[in-house]
């Protein structure tokens, strides 16, 4: 399937940070956000990793797993929201209940996608992250996808 | 052991092979284990902390790693001994995740570990005061088990019923 690229305002091509413990899941993950026109700002495998990589490359969004060694996507969100209030984070794990989407979206991230990943489902939500992110209203739930 | 802690697993691997790999688990043979677990190809382990104890084993022969890898990667041939470890290892945390999220939403509460590659040819024995349940699902090319030692040590069963 053919995706229109992604873009947010000036931005020619969307830079990503793609976090996941698994090689295997990074770069399929990697795969569909090239399908989508962006561009790799960088990997990690864990929370530390992130939160390092996040400080060196400055992406436009980060899309995190949650459950990993060392520290947790849901720990590292919170480090880096803290340090970088406009970073837009959107969680993707396969650990989809409702305490743990809440506690994501608590701690700053900005939407929720279950793993398996389905790229239609996941285009529609980067770039309903990447419109909200621009021209934020704040009377627009966020709502976690089913 | 109690089935309604093991059927979100049993819907989750049907979902997850489904939507994946584009075709159905069949359960082919159910079976009760005392002993330690022979792995049949390329295996991960999980362990669950919290209202639900245990662990789980999701192994993979070579003729399903190999369809795996080709539905998932694109690999034709099969695939290396990496890239099949890698994609079990992915497919376990899935089937977990999901199975984890139907449980914690009938309220269990309960971490799950990530999977770690299951090395050994034998072991590890299921836990004290739980049955081990050993599934076989045969896939259109190969079959994938399911090794499952768990044990609840809330209410949450007896209440998510009252």
């Amino acid at each position: 399937m053919d995706f229109k690229p992604l873009t947010s305002g000036e931005k020619p091509k969307i830079r990503f940070l793609v976090v996941d413990d698994s090689v295997f899941a990074r770069k399929n993950i990697c795969k569909m956000v090239e399908a989508f026109g962006g561009e790799i700002a960088g990997e990690a495998g864990d929370g530390y990793a992130a939160i390092a990589k996040y400080n060196d490359t400055h992406p436009d969004i980060v899309l995190m797993d949650i459950t990993m060694p060392k520290m947790e996507g849901i720990e590292a969100v919170e480090h880096i929201v803290h340090d970088h209030p406009e970073a837009c984070i959107v969680m993707v794990s396969s650990v989809g209940y409702q305490d743990n989407i809440l506690s994501a979206l608590q701690k700053g991230a900005r939407h929720f996608v279950q793993k398996p990943v389905k790229p239609e489902a996941f285009y529609e939500i980067i770039r309903y992250v990447l419109s909200e992110h621009t021209n934020p209203s704040p009377d627009t739930p966020v709502e976690a996808q089913s | 052991m109690n089935m309604e802690l093991i059927q979100p697993f049993i819907n989750s691997l049907d979902a997850v092979i489904s939507e994946i790999m584009g075709c159905s688990a069949r359960i082919a043979d159910v079976t009760m284990e005392q002993g330690s677990y022979q792995r049949s190809g390329v295996a991960a382990l999980v362990v669950l902390s919290g209202d639900i104890q245990g662990r789980i084993i999701l192994d993979m022969d070579e003729a399903a790693a190999g369809q795996a890898a080709s539905d998932l990667a694109g690999i034709t041939g099969a695939p290396s001994e990496d890239t099949a470890r890698e994609i079990v290892c992915e497919l376990t945390n899935m089937v977990i995740g999901n199975s984890v999220t139907q449980l914690n939403d009938r309220g269990f509460k309960f971490k799950v570990h990530p999977p770690v590659l299951f090395m050994m040819d034998v072991g590890p024995n299921g836990m004290l005061n739980a049955e081990t349940v050993l599934l076989r699902f045969d896939l259109p090319k190969g079959a994938v088990y399911l090794n499952i030692a768990v044990h609840d040590t809330s209410n949450a069963l007896v209440e998510s019923h009252a």
